[in-house]
């Protein structure tokens, strides 16, 4: 009997098969995961080189801060404002370019387009627009209004990081829904038709049950990438007015690379990390009560 | 799990035992973080390091790093964090009470030339137990610029300056609603401060503070003298009446199309007075070249380079602080205006605003006076309220 058995030089390949991917995920993803759950337990103080084991303290001070739960209820607004206004919009767009009419194509690419610009400067030109003498509200004044100051404000500066931050990606879910609605077969809305069903009742009990898989795939995406917003907070607002735009991954962002505490920061990154994994898995297991085929 | 757990063992070791720092011999080479891209000033410094170079041939490259003065501070310390750090590094004053107070910097009065003449007030903040631990290359003093083609008659107070400009923009470049220690260079004519000496008492609600204050959002929202927030207006274009800000500035003024004078800051009631911006260089005691970084940055600051920086830097050195040394260098400004608003400023100048956590406090009161800049303010339960929100920080130990 030879050690080499052919079972056994089967598995041979098959590690070395998904050896790179396995070492490279070891490397970029849970070796850093595992590292900033480490800084959490410390105090780590970036000038002075010194780097003391605290044990729980940094989640301690996680429960006392004030100014997490700031953040924590801007983050609430910004994800329950981006997801709402980011997918009603995206399915509208879809269906309404999912129509047999003359120049859809250009209007796909017109809505898809701001997702190939480089985020920096999409961001970097609407905060020329939304400055008070800016185009935003040259645009209302032709309408006889007379827009806010809307960075400064609390309310209109959470609206208008929304805003634009939908208009940056609303394209992009809008062709995923595209492709969904083109894959409901025409047989089914015929049928409908014939029973007497109107547009409305078609799209509630046709179309949305057969596309609802892209629409839980389109809430995941959007939900997750909410809570990671980063560049559009540091470009147009810093996190003001007050603190009103200070989501938590600008926080955190502030306590580890500005004020230094990079113990801190890293205890809020787990944070956000488990914030990030159970809003996923509540998705994921709420998909059977209303995705189609997964119940 | 428990192969994880040593694996992550092991990266944390490799990582510790590569920042591990031991002094080099051999070639050396040297690099420092500079805030500056003007290709004026890294001319200048280029040749004084290719001057250093040529007597010191252990020393084979000096690189000046340039890094956005936006976020510079925390691109600093991000770098030494991850084991990164240059070996020199420019400091701006803000951040001076927290670099220093660290233990980051390496002292290094024994390797300043003539430390003896250098201005004592100028130097203050870079001190600590009486040793010096960087060299404020760069005192720069609030000024106030005049558009003479705007304005006819030069104002001597504040109310005059406001009075003039009056629709017609008096801008301060760098506060943008955002950097509230800009403000300084106005509210210490009504001789209000941030904070105590010690740093352990807010001044923000201060009768002082309050008053300037008032001052400030009067000239915001009623004489539309100060545009508001989200306006940008470039007195350097030659869009504004006037501008409040540092000497350094008027190298920007080299073309302008319009007539321009340099002024000192305008009285306020309490009289004359002087506000400064500073900029230090100091070396990462982390760095495994500290010895020559310090050695070098004597020759950077000696009396021979500091003169030739001082075209850009104003000199904390005595024996450069006269009109005739400083016109040689600074062509666009006239003897008397150097005289009035350099020398002086520099000698009795007060620094900007600064403590340790600095940039906490910084965001913690740029966020608290906020509700400031809007037209219907109640200004007094404002600056209580930015009171309330810095006492721990404050009396943090």
């Amino acid at each position: 009997m030879t050690f080499w058995t052919y079972r056994r030089r089967d598995n041979l390949v098959g590690y070395l098969f998904v050896a790179p991917a396995l070492l490279g995920s070891l490397a970029f993803v849970l070796v850093p995961l595992g590292m900033v759950g480490w800084y959490s337990l410390n105090e780590w103080n970036v000038l002075g080189g010194t780097f003391e084991f605290i044990g729980g303290e940094n989640y301690a001070r996680l429960l006392a801060d004030e100014k997490l739960r700031d953040s924590l209820v801007a983050t609430a607004w910004f994800a329950a404002g981006l997801v709402v206004l980011n997918l009603s919009l995206a399915l509208l767009l879809a269906v309404l370019l999912n129509q047999k009419l003359r120049g859809t194509t250009l209007f796909r690419t017109l809505f898809f387009s701001p997702v190939l610009v480089s985020l920096v400067a999409w961001t970097l030109v609407w905060q020329l627009m939304l400055q008070p003498e800016g185009s935003v509200n040259g645009l209302l004044g032709v309408f006889g209004v007379d827009g806010p100051n809307w960075l400064r404000g609390e309310t209109t500066a959470m609206v208008s990081v929304v805003v634009v931050q939908v208009i940056k990606n609303v394209g992009l879910n809008m062709v995923l829904f595209l492709a969904a609605l083109q894959g409901v077969p025409a047989p089914l809305y015929e049928a409908a038709k014939i029973d007497g069903a109107g547009a409305w009742r078609r799209f509630r009990s046709i179309t949305i049950p057969l596309i609802s898989p892209t629409i839980l795939l389109t809430s995941i995406i959007t939900i997750v990438g909410s809570l990671q917003v980063f560049a559009q907070i540091a470009v147009l607002t810093q996190g003001g007015p007050g603190t009103s735009t200070t989501v938590l991954i600008y926080y955190l962002y502030q306590q580890a690379f500005q004020f230094h505490h990079f113990g801190y920061g890293a205890t809020i990154s787990v944070l956000l990390f488990v914030i990030v994994a159970a809003l996923t898995l509540l998705q994921w297991q709420m998909r059977r009560k209303w995705v189609l085929h997964e119940s | 799990m428990s192969r994880l757990t040593a694996l992550i063992v092991a990266a944390l070791l490799a990582l510790t035992a590569c920042s591990g720092s031991s002094a080099q011999s051999g070639p050396k080479s040297l690099r420092m973080t500079v805030w500056t891209a003007n290709e004026a000033h890294l001319k200048l410094l280029n040749e004084i390091a290719s001057e250093y170079k040529a007597s010191h041939p252990d020393v084979t490259e000096i690189k000046f790093d340039s890094i956005p003065a936006d976020g510079y501070t925390t691109t600093l310390t991000t770098q030494i964090a991850g084991g990164n750090a240059p070996d020199l590094a420019w400091i701006l004053e803000e951040s001076a009470p927290d670099f220093v107070s660290s233990g980051a910097l390496a002292p290094i009065r024994a390797k300043v030339e003539k430390a003896d003449e250098l201005v004592p007030s100028a130097i203050k903040l870079w001190e600590k137990d009486g040793e010096l631990y960087a060299y404020p290359f760069s005192t720069s003093p609030f000024g106030l610029f005049v558009n003479t083609d705007l304005v006819k008659e030069l104002p001597k107070t504040w109310e005059q300056a406001v009075a003039a400009s009056a629709g017609k923009n008096l801008v301060l470049p760098d506060f943008k609603y955002q950097n509230w220690a800009v403000l300084s260079a106005i509210w210490r004519g009504w001789g209000a401060n941030a904070w105590s000496e010690d740093g352990r008492t807010c001044g923000f609600s201060s009768q002082e503070m309050k008053d300037a204050m008032t001052f400030v959002h009067k000239a915001i929202f009623t004489d539309k003298a100060i545009p508001g927030p989200g306006t940008t207006v470039d007195f350097f274009a030659g869009n504004a009446a006037m501008a409040v800000s540092q000497i350094s500035r008027a190298g920007a003024l080299k073309d302008a199309k319009f007539g321009w004078t340099l002024l000192p800051l305008p009285q306020g009631p309490k009289g004359d007075y002087a506000v400064i911006g500073q900029a230090g260089v100091g070396v990462l005691k982390r760095s495994k070249n500290a010895e020559a970084a310090a050695d070098f940055l004597g020759f950077f600051t000696n009396a021979a380079n500091s003169a030739k920086l001082a075209q850009f830097f104003p000199p904390v050195r005595q024996s450069l602080l006269n009109a005739e040394t400083l016109a040689k260098s600074n062509p666009l400004i006239k003897p008397e205006q150097l005289q009035s608003v350099v020398i002086d400023g520099i000698s009795k100048g007060v620094v900007k605003p600064s403590h340790q956590g600095q940039e906490e406090l910084n965001q913690t009161i740029r966020a608290a006076l906020d509700p400031l800049w809007k037209p219907d303010a109640n200004v007094g339960q404002v600056l209580d309220g930015v009171c309330a929100k810095i006492k721990p920080l404050l009396e943090r130990p």
